[in-house]
C-alpha cells in the first residue's frame, strides 16, 4: 500500500489488509476443495458480475469521499434498466410496452438514459449542496421517489423481448474480453484520470478533507458537489443499462440493494467514512472482495442465508479496521 | 510522606514514528502552582495525558501521595483526585450547565427498584460549585447559551467539583478575555491556598511568571529542569525551551510602505452586532496590525472582506478599481489571500498531502491542455516552498495533520503565496505555534512586506502587534476606533482605543 515504510512490516501489512488476505485465502481454499473454481468460465462469470458493480461503486465513491452517500443508487440502476428496456425492445416483439417507440440504436438509448439519470443526480446534488439537506436523508428521499416513478412508468410489469444488438452488449466479447469488462475498464480509467489528474478530483478530496477549508481556499463547493452527484447518476445509468442487457429483462426490482453493496465495496476498498480518502484501485479491490466472497460461498454450497450474514460481517469488520487505522494515526 | 504530592519519573511514551516522551519527569508539591513549559510538540500535553490516564506510558512510574500507582483511565484519575481541564473543550452545548458538570458521574437516587438520576441534587451541587468559582450562571441553563470563554470557566468548575488534589489546566486562558483571566487567577489562588497542586500549561510568559511557584521546562519530550519562578526571566525560559539563544523576538524589517493600494469604506455587516462603518486604507508593502479585545469583530470584518461573511454596505477599492466580493473566490481572483484564525477548522485539509494542501488554491496554474494537472509542476512548487519556508516534512506526500502547528501554518502560507497575492490577510498567524517557529513566521511576513505585498495582521498578542506592525488599527465592538503608528504604539494607547465602547 504505502511505499513510505522502508522496512517491510509483515504484521502491519496483515492488519492493514486483513480482509483482502482472508478473501484470497478463502478463494484458494475454495479452489482446492471444489471443482471448476479456477476455470475460465468462472473467471468470466466473476468479471461479468464485477463490471456493473464496479461502475456503480465508482459513481458512489465521489459522494462518499465528500462525506456524503447516495442511497438512491440501487433504485437509479433499476430505473435506468427499465428506461433502457422501453427503448430497446425488439420491434417485432408482441408485448412491446410502447408500440409507437421507434427503433433506437443502443448507443443513443444509453446517452438518453445517462442524461435522464444525470438529471436525478443533479437534483440530489442541488438538494444536498444548496438546501443543505444531509446526503443520507436527501438520497433516501430520492430512492423512494425513483422507485415510485419506476413503478408508475412500468405499470409494475416486467419487461423483456430486447433486440439482439442490446443483448450483445452484455453477452458479446472482444476476443476473450467481455464487452462488459471493456465498459468497466473505460470507466475505471476515466475515474483514475478524474480523481488524480484533474481539478475536479483535487477539489473533491479537498471538500471531503475539510469542506470549510476548501471553501476558504476558493473551491466552488456547491458546483463540485453537484458535478459529483450528476456523474454518479450517469454511472448508475450506464450500470443499469448493462445490468438490463445482462439479465435480458428489467423490472422495478432490478438493482434492488445495489447501493448498499456499492457503499460496502467502497468502504472495504479504503474509501474512508471520514471523508477525503479513497482510490479507484481500492474500489476495484473492494468490489472484487465482495464478489469473490459470494462466488466462494456459492461453490462451497453455503446456504444463501449464511452468505448474507457473511457479507454483513465483512462490511462491519472492514469499517472497523478502517477506523482503527484512522485512530492509530492520531 | 515525601515532600511531593505527585511525582512522575523517567516517563517514556512512543507513538508510531515518534518518541513523544523520553525520560520526562515532574514533581508536584502540595499547594503550589507548577507551570509546565515547552514548545509545541515538547510533550507537555502528552505527559499530562499520561498522568490523567488517557495514555498509558511505555516506561516510568507515577508516585501519588507516596505510593506508586497505576492510573488506568480518566475515571480512575478522577476518583483519586486528579482532574484535568483540556486544551480543547468537549462541551455538550445542547445540555444544561449542571449536566455538563456532572456528566458521567451523575448523582443518583433510588426510585423503587430503579436507580435514577437525582436532578435536584445535581443542580443544587452544580449551583454550589459555580458559586465557589464565582460564576453567576443558572445551572439549569443550556451550556450553549454561554460564550466559549464562559464554557471554559464551566469546565474549570467541573474540575473543582471533583474535589481534586491535583488539577491540570492545559492552556486554560487561550480563549479568555483579560477580565476572565483575572477571574481564573482568583480561582487558582483560592485552590492553591486550599492545598491543591495545580499544573499550569500555557505559552503566555507573563501569566506563567505571575501565577506559578515553580516552572518545569521540557524540550523534545525530555526533562530540562525545574526552577523556582521568582528567579526566572522570560529570556531564560525561552532559551531553555528552544535550546538556543534568541537574540531578538522579532526580525528587523526593511519594508517601506508606499502608495495606498487597498481601501475599505463604510464596510458594514448584515449582522447589526457585528462590524459596521469600518473604513481603512492599506499601503503597498505595509504591515497593518489589527488590535482589539475578544468580540471586537476583527475576524468578522476580515472574513467579510474576503467574502466569507455577507455585508450590507461598503466599498472595497483596489488599485483604483472597485471590487465586488461575495465569496472567497472573488477575493482570491483579485489577489487577496487570507490565512484564517482557526487552522484546523478552516485551514488545513487534514487527511490530504502537503502537495495537495499547497496547490489547492492555485490549481488553475498547473494545467496541461486546459484540464490535466501537471504533477511535476506541482511537485516543483511544493519543493520550492518547502525549501524557501523551511517546512519540516518527510515528503510532499505526508498528510498535513501529522505536521506540527508551525509547519502546518507554513504550508498554508505557501498555499496562498502560490497565488502571488498583493494583499495578504493573516488572522492570528502565530496562534498555537512554538517560539522558534513564530520567529520564522515573522521573518516570512517581513520578507513579504519587503517584496511589496500589503499585509493585514490580526493578533491578540500585544507585543507581536507592536513588534511587527507599521501601523495598528484598533477595533472595539464592531467599530474601527483608531490608528496608531507602529513606533508610537504601546500597551496603554492600544488598550485605550480597544476599550472605547459607545
Amino acid at each position: 500500500m504505502e511505499k513510505s515504510a522502508k522496512s517491510f512490516d509483515v504484521k502491519k501489512f496483515m492488519s492493514n489488509n486483513a480482509i483482502i488476505i482472508l478473501i484470497v485465502m478463502l478463494a484458494i481454499l475454495t479452489g482446492c476443495t471444489t471443482k471448476n473454481f479456477f476455470t475460465i468460465t468462472n473467471f468470466k462469470n466473476l468479471v461479468v458480475n464485477v463490471s456493473p458493480r464496479f461502475i456503480i461503486a465508482c459513481g458512489v465513491s465521489g459522494c462518499l469521499i465528500t462525506k456524503g452517500t447516495d442511497l438512491s443508487a440501487g433504485r437509479a440502476v433499476g430505473l435506468a434498466a427499465c428506461l433502457s428496456a422501453m427503448m430497446l425492445q425488439s420491434i417485432d416483439y408482441s408485448a412491446r410496452m410502447f408500440p409507437w417507440m421507434p427503433d433506437i440504436p443502443w448507443p443513443v438509448a444509453l446517452v438518453i438514459v445517462m442524461i435522464i439519470m444525470g438529471g436525478f443526480g443533479a437534483v440530489n446534488g442541488i438538494v444536498i449542496s444548496m438546501l443543505k439537506v444531509p446526503p443520507f436523508i436527501a438520497t433516501l428521499g430520492m430512492q423512494t421517489i425513483i422507485y415510485g416513478l419506476c413503478s408508475l412508468i412500468t405499470n409494475n410489469q416486467p419487461m423483456g423481448g430486447y433486440k439482439k444488438s442490446y443483448l450483445t452488449v452484455a453477452s458479446g466479447s472482444l476476443g476473450p474480453i467481455p464487452y462488459l469488462m471493456i465498459f468497466a475498464m473505460i470507466v475505471g480509467g476515466y475515474f483514475l484520470f478524474l480523481y488524480n489528474k484533474t481539478r475536479h478530483g483535487k477539489y473533491m478530496y479537498a471538500i471531503g478533507g475539510n469542506e470549510n477549508a476548501a471553501q476558504v481556499a476558493g473551491v466552488n463547493v456547491q458546483g463540485s458537489l453537484i458535478r459529483i452527484y450528476v456523474l454518479a447518476g450517469c454511472m448508475y445509468a450506464l450500470a443499469g443499462f448493462l445490468v438490463g442487457a445482462k439479465a435480458g429483462g428489467a423490472s422495478t426490482a432490478t438493482g434492488m440493494g445495489y447501493e448498499l453493496e456499492a457503499i460496502a465495496a467502497c468502504t472495504i476498498g479504503g474509501v474512508s467514512a471520514n471523508g477525503g480518502v479513497g482510490r479507484v484501485g481500492g474500489i476495484l479491490v473492494g468490489v472484487l472482495v465482495f464478489e469473490i466472497l459470494k462466488i466462494c460461498l456459492q461453490f462451497l454450497r453455503v446456504d444463501p442465508a449464511y452468505t448474507y450474514i457473511a457479507q454483513g460481517l465483512v462490511i462491519v469488520v472492514a469499517v472497523a479496521l478502517d477506523l482503527r487505522k484512522y485512530l492509530q494515526k492520531k | 510522606m515525601s515532600e511531593y504530592r505527585l511525582e512522575m519519573r523517567d516517563v517514556v511514551k512512543t507513538f508510531p514514528g515518534v518518541k513523544a516522551l523520553d525520560g520526562a519527569q515532574l514533581n508536584l508539591r502540595p499547594g503550589t502552582v507548577h507551570a509546565l513549559m515547552g514548545e509545541n510538540g515538547a510533550g507537555k500535553s502528552t505527559l499530562m495525558k499520561c498522568m490523567f490516564g488517557i495514555y498509558h506510558m511505555d516506561q516510568g512510574e507515577v508516585i501519588y501521595e507516596g505510593e506508586p500507582v497505576q492510573i488506568k483511565g480518566p475515571l480512575d484519575a478522577l476518583n483519586r483526585g486528579i482532574a484535568m481541564v483540556h486544551q480543547e473543550l468537549q462541551p455538550i452545548p445542547e445540555r444544561s450547565i449542571g449536566e455538563n458538570i456532572y456528566v458521567g458521574r451523575y448523582p443518583t437516587k433510588k426510585m423503587g427498584p430503579l436507580t435514577v438520576i437525582d436532578h435536584d441534587k445535581m443542580y443544587e451541587d452544580a449551583a454550589r460549585v459555580l458559586k465557589e468559582v464565582h460564576l453567576n450562571f443558572d445551572a439549569r441553563a443550556r451550556l450553549g447559551s454561554l460564550s466559549v470563554s464562559q464554557m471554559q470557566l464551566v469546565e474549570i468548575a467541573k474540575a473543582v467539583s471533583a474535589d481534586c488534589k491535583v488539577l491540570i489546566l492545559d492552556e486554560p486562558t487561550s480563549s479568555l478575555t483579560a477580565a476572565e483571566v483575572e477571574a481564573l487567577f482568583t480561582i487558582v489562588d483560592e485552590l492553591r491556598s486550599k492545598g491543591v497542586s495545580i499544573v499550569y500549561i500555557s505559552h503566555k510568559m507573563d501569566e506563567i511568571l505571575r501565577i506559578s511557584d515553580e516552572v518545569t521546562i521540557m524540550r523534545d519530550g525530555q526533562y530540562i529542569g525545574t526552577w523556582s519562578s521568582k528567579d526566572l526571566t522570560t529570556d531564560f525560559i525561552i532559551t531553555k525551551m528552544v535550546g538556543r539563544e534568541l537574540s531578538e523576538l522579532y526580525p528587523e524589517r526593511h519594508n517601506t510602505p508606499g502608495e495606498v493600494v487597498f481601501e475599505v469604506e463604510d464596510f458594514t455587516s448584515i449582522n447589526p452586532k457585528s462590524f459596521r462603518h469600518a473604513s481603512f486604507q492599506l499601503r503597498k508593502g505595509e504591515i497593518l496590525g489589527v488590535a482589539g479585545l475578544v468580540g471586537a469583530q476583527r475576524t468578522e470584518l476580515m472574513e467579510g472582506l474576503f467574502g466569507l461573511r455577507a455585508h450590507t454596505a461598503g466599498k472595497i477599492t483596489y488599485n483604483g478599481k472597485e471590487l465586488r466580493i461575495t465569496q472567497p473566490k472573488d477575493a482570491i481572483n483579485n489577489g487577496i489571500a487570507m490565512l484564517t484564525e482557526d487552522r484546523r477548522a478552516t485551514g488545513i485539509l487534514g487527511v490530504l498531502s502537503i502537495a495537495d494542501n499547497v496547490s489547492i488554491a492555485s490549481l488553475n496554474q498547473y494545467l496541461i491542455g486546459g484540464f490535466m494537472l501537471d504533477d511535476a509542476k506541482i511537485e516543483n512548487l511544493v519543493q520550492e516552498n518547502v525549501a524557501k519556508l523551511s517546512i519540516k516534512t518527510p515528503s510532499s506526500k505526508t498528510q498535513i495533520q501529522s505536521l506540527s502547528g508551525g509547519n502546518q501554518q507554513k504550508v498554508l502560507i505557501s498555499r496562498w503565496l502560490a497565488n502571488d497575492p498583493d494583499v495578504f490577510i493573516m488572522d492570528e498567524p502565530t496562534r498555537g505555534i512554538d517560539v522558534g517557529a513564530k520567529y520564522e513566521i515573522y521573518c516570512i511576513i517581513a520578507e513579504m512586506a519587503k517584496q511589496g505585498k500589503s499585509i493585514i495582521m490580526i493578533s491578540s498578542e500585544m507585543s507581536e502587534l507592536i513588534g511587527m506592525s507599521d501601523r495598528i488599527m484598533v477595533m472595539c465592538d464592531g467599530r474601527v476606533t483608531g490608528f496608531i503608528d507602529g513606533d508610537k504604539a504601546n500597551q496603554e494607547n492600544i488598550m485605550a482605543l480597544a476599550t472605547q465602547f459607545e
